[in-house]
């Protein structure tokens, strides 16, 4: 006896195929998010916000209702969507270019204003779409197009770290990195997003979660040594773990 | 609230805001800049009390893009601002124009340019009818000159927006918005749009939705923009409007826009009185601008006179829509310089007397 | 006892379910797709596949579209 034990989810347009680059995180996120709308059965009620950057095809790969938003304000977009459609599942797609560098501002005050929405932000240090020069989160001796040389702190500065300063609003309910470097930390990461749905859907506040995911054609790198880099590096400099609960905070 | 049944006193920011909310406005979002800051404290009252939205923005960047959002699902909503805000705004107007979303943008001019002054003036008609965000594109403009029109061109505001699927600005200057003046609010007087064919409210039961401004595939962009022009084209035929004060026999037609049309309008009667035949032209609608009509009043006029409170901007739509019907000259005062009674009367008095 | 089913059209040939199979079942094909690149492709002769699923969860492009297990 056969049973199925994994099926692209429903929420995945049947004929649309990822655009990204070979062994790009993107698709991995992008995937588990469907999925995770598949279990909630939220298809219908959801409406996703797409950003500017490799973030911005979502209605070409979502059988979802998309809404799209200038660079760095999906968060804004969203408030303006769910302050309208309170009941409804609104999340943003965005990359660290636009949520961490252009749309810092907005980030940080719709997690202080507690926007019931979810923010799902690819941190893969760099500007994907316009062919990988620095962002907020490059590492420091990373070389980029705009770093040629590796980022130099005392020239270009320090990496912003997201999550930490996320957690640090209070109106965030639910705040964590994760990455996608192995089958393990993928599962977790799914865990983590779950996660994350479950604090809008049951209307605790808003969350936010940030994923280390593999850019190998910016990192000049093969798709498994991409993987390697961000456990390797990465995460030594963007950890992973939940840094805000709300609901294990008051369980404490 | 302010009692809208019969007429009132009030103050043009305040009227504005009230007739948002007579309008149905759902939600508003903004960020505080003089001298329209009156709006959004009138909003941060009234929008709770009635269980509708009121966010104050972290910036004017944040603001119209949440009046995207709202737009996208079919909510009415709105922002206001002035020169440097609206300036912030420029790109995500361009973003509205082309995913065909709603909104109403209450923007109440100062001096400028920079940080300028807080004086009233009409510098950013250039910024509200051409607009600083990239890309063809247009919204619509409506220009009052009293606050009893800038209640009835709120309404409108709502209403095209809703219609067309378009931003909607409303270019007021910093008299208009700190004025008090006598109104009657009336009930909303347009039928509800449907939105229930566009609008995103999450794919059930039907096809799913996208609202986005970015479409690479080959020629989808030039389709894209082609149905927006033919949109405008359509705005153009059917709102198009326009006061014509006494111009059929005028030999100099004066235009203006907002409230130095009706400085205009005074100076036009005491030229009268002293036997001068002036006339006034009002662009209401400043997109669509009144072309047509403005062509053929002038005509029949020894010469246009262009006054704006600023270095002339509409004299370039003026002189485009005059078209060498007539010679069209300009007097203007930039950055918060008012213009009197007298002053025009001057210049009446200067080429007719 | 399992099987996968890929999608080879959806297919990158990034190798990432190559590395990540427990059991090394996945391998590049000698054929090419219409991107023209080698597609994964499954070869599970002694019926060694666990369905773990390990490889779709871990295909960037969703090209693992169904996994069986028995």
């Amino acid at each position: 006896m056969e049973t199925l034990v994994y099926k692209k989810p429903e929420c995945l347009k049947k004929d649309g195929k990822f655009t990204f680059c070979p062994g790009c995180g993107h698709g991995v996120v992008l995937r588990m998010i469907a999925e995770l709308i598949d279990e909630f059965g939220i298809q219908g009620d959801t409406i996703a916000i797409s950003s500017v950057g490799c973030s911005i095809f979502l209605e070409k790969f979502y059988d979802l209702d998309v809404a799209g938003a200038s660079h760095g304000r999906s968060p804004s977009v969203a408030t303006g969507i769910k302050r309208s459609l309170p009941g409804k599942f609104v999340f943003t797609y965005q990359g660290d270019g636009d949520a961490l560098t252009i749309g810092l501002n907005e980030t940080i005050h719709t997690a202080s204003r507690g926007e019931k929405i979810t923010t799902i932000c690819i941190n893969n240090t760099n500007f994907g779409m316009t062919g990988g020069q620095a962002s907020a989160t490059t590492l420091v001796g990373q070389v980029t197009k705009t770093t040629p040389t590796g980022r130099n702190p005392e020239y270009v500065g320090y990496p912003i770290h997201a999550a930490e300063m996320v957690a640090k609003c209070d109106g965030a309910a639910f705040v964590a990195r994760v990455s996608i470097c192995s089958p393990a930390s993928i599962k977790k990461a799914k865990e983590i997003l779950k996660k994350a749905f479950e604090m809008q859907i049951k209307g605790i506040g808003y969350s936010f979660v940030e994923v280390l995911a593999t850019c190998p054609t910016n990192w000049g790198m093969s798709p498994v040594d991409s993987m390697k880099h961000i456990k390797d590096d990465i995460e030594k400099v963007h950890p992973t773990g939940i840094f805000k609960d709300i609901t294990q905070t008051e369980a404490r | 609230m302010i009692k809208t049944s019969s007429k009132v006193l009030v103050k043009g920011n305040e009227a504005i805001a009230q007739a948002a909310l007579n309008a149905g406005c759902k939600c508003y979002f903004g960020y505080p800049i003089t001298p329209q800051s009156e709006i959004g404290e009138f909003m941060s009252r009234k929008m709770p009390e009635l269980g509708r939205t009121f966010v104050p923005a972290e910036s004017e960047l944040a603001s119209i893009s949440m009046v995207i959002g709202a737009g996208t699902t079919g909510t009415k909503a709105m922002t206001s601002s002035s020169s440097c805000g609206i300036a912030l705004m420029q790109e995500a107007l361009s973003a509205m124009v082309c995913a065909e979303v709603p909104g109403v943008i209450i923007s109440v001019m100062r001096g400028g340019p920079g940080l300028g002054n807080i004086a009233p003036a009409q510098g950013d008609y250039f910024q509200a009818v051409k607009g600083g965000g990239n890309g063809d594109y247009k919204v619509v403009v409506l220009a009052p000159a009293t606050v009893q029109e800038a209640v009835n061109l709120t309404y409108r505001a709502f209403h095209l927006s809703m219609k067309y699927r378009t931003p909607v600005i409303l270019l007021a200057d910093g008299i208009l918005g700190q004025m008090m003046e006598p109104v009657e609010f009336g009930e909303y007087p347009y039928e509800e749009i449907d939105t229930s064919a566009w609008a995103l409210s999450g794919a059930k039961n039907r096809k799913p939705r996208f609202l986005v401004s970015l479409h690479m595939q080959e020629g989808e962009m030039e389709a894209i923009t082609n149905r927006i022009f033919e949109k405008h084209d359509l705005i153009a035929k059917n709102e198009t409007t326009y006061e014509a004060y006494q111009t059929e026999d005028a030999d100099l037609i004066i235009t203006a826009f907002g409230t130095v049309a009706r400085v205009a309008k005074a100076a036009v009667k005491k030229a009268r009185e002293k036997g001068m035949k002036a006339g006034l032209f009002r662009p209401v609608t400043l997109v669509p601008f009144p072309d047509e009509a403005l062509h053929n009043a002038a005509k029949s006029a020894k010469m246009v006179l262009d006054i704006e409170m600023n270095k002339g901007q509409m004299l370039v739509d003026v002189r485009s829509a005059v078209f060498g019907a007539a010679p069209v000259e300009f007097y203007g005062r930039p950055a918060g310089g008012l213009i009197t009674l007298e002053d025009i009367y001057g210049q009446i008095e200067k080429r007719l007397g | 006892m399992g099987r996968i089913v890929i999608d080879k059209e959806s297919c990158k040939g990034c190798s990432i379910c190559m590395e990540v199979c427990p059991k090394h079942l996945i391998h590049p094909s000698s054929e090419t797709n219409a991107h023209g690149v080698n597609f994964a492709e499954f070869k599970d002769a002694k019926n060694e596949c666990l369905g773990c699923a390990i490889c779709a969860h871990s295909c960037p492009d969703a090209a693992i579209t169904e996994v069986y297990k028995s």
